[in-house]
C-alpha cells in the first residue's frame, strides 16, 4: 500500500504539468468544438442567405451550450438487438483516439503535453488513425444494415486515403529531416520558407486526403443521409451520438494542426526571420482592436438592451486580448532592458496566436468546401483516391527526393530551393494527369462494355 | 518503482485480454481483445523507452492489420462460425507444444543468472529523463548494417502486393 502511494506521489511529481494540461484540454475541447459548430452553422446560413441560429443569446452565441444540455438530457436508446458492450465501447474509442492524438501536438512553442516527443508527427498520425475502430465497431454493433454499410464505406475510405496522406507527410518530412514537432518548425525557421511552398503538391494531396479522413463533405459518404440515413451513427442517439460528433471535430482540429505544423510554418509569423518585417508583430493586436471597434460600431443596431451590453462585453474582451498580444512587442521599446525578460512571453503568446489563426483558417476552408461542392459518389471517391491521389503522392515523393539532391548539389537554401522544387511539382502533376487520362480512357471502354455497379466498394 | 507499476499494469492487460481473446465465442469480441493485447504490448514498448517500436506497433498491427481483420470478420457469416466446434482434435497437440514452449522459456530464465553469456542478455537501461533518438537509430541500422535484409523484405512485400492485385483482378 505504502509503495503504491509512494509511486503515485513520484508520478505526480514528475508529470503534474502534462496531467493538468490534459485535464484542461479534455474539459475545454467540447466547448471549442461547440463554437466551431456554431461558426459552421452561421457560415452555412450566410452562404444560403439565411440568419442561422439567432434565438439563444445574442446572434445565437449561447446556442452550443443549449445544444450540449439538450444532448446530455436526451433519452439514451440502445437497440434491443445491439451488441451492448461493443455499442458502449465504440464511441468511447473514437473520442479517446482523437483526444489522445492532441497530446502529441504543440500549440505554440510553450504548449505541448507530450514534451519533446521524438516520434512527434508519427504519434499524432498513428493514434488518430485508431479512431476508425470506433466507426467500424459502432456500425457493426448497431446490428442495422444502414450502420454496417456506413461502417464498411468509412473503413474503405479511411484505409485508402491514409496512404495518400502518409505519402504527403513523408514528402514534407523530407525537408524537415525529423519527426519531432518542435524541430520541424525549427527547420522552417532555418530554411526561412514554409514547407507548403516547397512541396505544394504534397500540401494539396494532404488537404484532399485530410478532408476524406475526417469524413467531411464532399467526402462524407459514410453518413450520406440521402442513401444511408446517417451511416454508422444511425442507431446512436443523445450523448453517444454527441461523442461521435466530438470525435469528428477534434479530428478536424488534429488534421488542421498537422497540416499547419508541417506545411504552414506552425507557430511562426509570416517571414519569421526577416528583420525589417518585424512590424508584422503588431498585426495580431491591431486585428483584435479592429474586431473590438466593429463590435462597438454595431452596438446601436442591436434590438435589446441585453444584446447591446453583450456586444460591449465582447469588445472589451477583444481589447484585453489585444493588450496581452501588444505588451510583449511594445514593452522593449519603452524600456530596452526588459527585452530579455519578455522574450519567452512573446514566443508563447504570439506563437499561440499564429498557430490558432492558421488552424482556424484551415478549418474555415473545410467549411467553405462543404457548402460549395456537392457530395461524391462512392465509386468516384474510390477512383479519385486510388487512381489519382495515391499515384500522385508516390511520384511526388520520388521527384521531391531528386529535387532535394539537386538542391544540395547546387547548395540552394531557403527561397532559392524553389528553383529545384517547382519543376519537381510540375513534373509530378503532369505525370499524375497522364495516369488519370489513361485511366479515364480505360474506364470509358469498360463502362460501354457493361453496366457499372455504383455501390461496389 | 513507477516503471514496475506501469510494466505490471500493461503486462496484466496484455495477458488477460490474450486469454479472453482465445475464449470468447464472438469473433468480433475476440478481435477487440486482440486489439487490447496489442495496445498493451505497445505500452510495454513505451515503458522500455522504445517509442519508435511503440508507434510502429500501433500503426502496423492495430491500425493496419486489425482493421483488415475486423473488416473480414464483419463480412463473414458469424452464425455459421458460432455453431462449429472450436478446438477440434487440437487438444493434445496444443498441450505438448505449450509444455515444450514453457520448458524452453523456463530454461532461459534458469540459465540467465547462473552461466555468464547464456540465457537472456542483460542490457543497460535507457536513462529516464532523456529518451534516445529512436527513429534515427532504427533508420541508421536499417539503412547501413542491415540494408540487404531490408531490401529483400521490401521486395518480398512488393511481390505479395502485386500478387494480391493480380488475384483480385482475375475474378472480375
Amino acid at each position: 500500500m505504502q509503495a503504491a502511494a509512494q509511486a503515485t506521489l513520484d508520478f505526480l511529481k514528475l508529470y503534474w504539468a502534462p496531467l493538468l494540461c490534459g485535464v484542461v484540454i479534455v474539459a475545454v475541447l467540447p466547448l471549442i468544438v461547440g463554437y466551431i459548430v456554431l461558426v459552421e452553422r452561421k457560415l452555412m446560413a450566410d452562404m444560403q442567405a439565411r440568419l442561422g441560429p439567432m434565438r439563444v443569446g445574442p446572434h445565437g452565441l449561447l446556442q452550443p451550450i443549449a445544444d450540449a444540455v439538450k444532448l446530455l438530457i436526451k433519452e439514451d436508446i440502445i437497440p434491443d438487438d445491439a451488441d451492448k458492450l461493443v455499442f458502449w465501447l465504440a464511441p468511447v474509442f473514437s473520442v479517446g483516439a482523437a483526444l489522445l492524438a492532441i497530446a502529441g501536438l504543440a500549440f505554440g512553442p510553450a504548449f505541448q503535453i507530450a514534451q519533446d516527443l521524438n516520434i512527434g508527427l508519427l504519434f499524432v498520425v498513428g493514434i488518430s488513425a485508431l479512431g476508425i475502430f470506433g466507426i467500424v465497431l459502432g456500425g457493426w454493433a448497431s446490428n442495422s444494415h444502414y450502420s454496417l454499410m456506413g461502417a464498411l464505406r468509412s473503413s474503405a475510405q479511411l484505409v485508402s486515403y491514409e496512404t495518400a496522406a502518409g505519402m504527403a507527410l513523408v514528402c514534407g518530412l523530407l525537408f524537415a529531416g525529423t519527426l519531432n514537432i518542435k524541430s520541424i518548425v525549427a527547420a522552417q525557421v532555418t530554411q526561412g520558407v514554409w514547407f507548403g511552398f516547397l512541396a505544394p503538391v504534397a500540401f494539396f494531396t494532404y488537404l484532399v486526403a485530410s478532408i476524406a479522413e475526417t469524413n467531411r463533405a464532399p467526402f462524407d459518404l459514410p453518413e450520406a443521409e440521402s442513401e444511408l440515413v446517417a451511416g454508422y451513427m444511425t442507431e446512436f442517439s443523445g450523448f453517444r451520438w454527441s461523442l461521435y460528433f466530438l470525435a469528428e471535430y477534434v479530428n478536424m482540429i488534429v488534421v488542421a494542426s498537422v497540416a499547419t505544423t508541417l506545411f504552414l510554418g506552425g507557430w511562426l509569423r509570416p517571414f519569421a526571420n526577416v528583420r525589417w518585417l518585424n512590424f508584422l508583430d503588431l498585426l495580431p493586436p491591431l486585428l483584435m482592436i479592429g474586431v473590438a471597434g466593429y463590435c462597438v460600431l454595431r452596438m446601436p443596431k442591436q434590438p435589446t438592451r441585453v444584446q447591446q451590453m453583450f456586444m460591449l462585453a465582447v469588445a472589451g474582451l477583444c481589447l484585453v486580448v489585444a493588450l496581452v498580444l501588444a505588451a510583449p512587442v511594445l514593452l522593449p521599446f519603452v524600456k530596452p532592458s526588459l527585452k530579455e525578460a519578455v522574450a519567452p512571453f512573446y514566443a508563447g503568446i504570439h506563437g499561440g496566436f499564429w498557430f490558432i489563426f492558421k488552424v482556424s483558417a484551415y478549418i474555415y476552408f473545410f467549411m467553405w468546401l462543404r457548402f460549395t461542392i456537392p457530395r461524391y459518389r462512392f465509386d468516384q471517391l474510390m477512383r479519385l483516391g486510388w487512381h489519382f491521389l495515391i499515384p500522385l503522392s508516390i511520384i511526388n515523393v520520388l521527384v521531391v527526393g531528386v529535387a532535394l539532391i539537386v538542391g544540395s548539389y547546387f547548395n540552394l537554401q531557403g527561397w532559392a530551393l524553389l528553383l529545384a522544387t517547382t519543376p519537381a511539382a510540375i513534373v509530378a502533376l503532369v505525370a499524375a494527369l497522364v495516369i488519370l487520362s489513361l485511366d479515364q480512357k480505360n474506364q470509358a471502354q469498360q463502362e460501354s462494355a457493361r453496366a457499372t455497379d455504383f455501390y461496389a466498394g | 518503482m513507477l516503471d514496475k507499476v506501469i510494466f505490471y499494469f500493461f503486462a496484466e492487460i496484455a495477458v488477460g485480454s490474450a486469454a479472453l481473446m482465445v475464449t470468447r465465442r464472438n469473433a468480433v469480441h475476440s478481435a477487440i481483445f486482440l486489439i487490447a493485447t496489442l495496445l498493451a504490448t505497445a505500452g510495454i514498448f513505451l515503458q522500455l523507452r522504445a517509442e519508435f517500436l511503440f508507434i510502429v506497433q500501433i500503426i502496423l498491427y492495430v491500425g493496419g492489420i486489425m482493421v483488415l481483420f475486423i473488416f473480414v470478420i464483419m463480412l463473414v457469416n458469424l452464425d455459421v462460425a458460432l455453431h462449429q466446434i472450436k478446438f477440434a482434435r487440437q487438444k493434445w497437440v496444443a498441450l505438448i507444444v505449450t509444455l515444450a514452449l514453457t520448458a524452453q522459456i523456463g530454461l532461459l530464465f534458469w540459465t540467465t543468472g547462473k552461466m555468464p553469456g547464456q540465457g537472456f542478455p542483460i542490457l543497460t537501461a535507457a536513462p529516464v529523463d532523456r529518451l534516445p533518438p529512436n527513429a534515427e537509430a532504427v533508420a541508421k541500422s536499417l539503412f547501413s548494417s542491415y540494408l540487404l535484409p531490408f531490401e529483400i523484405a521490401s521486395v518480398l512485400l512488393l511481390v505479395a502486393m502485386i500478387g494480391a492485385v493480380v488475384m483480385a483482378k482475375k475474378k472480375t
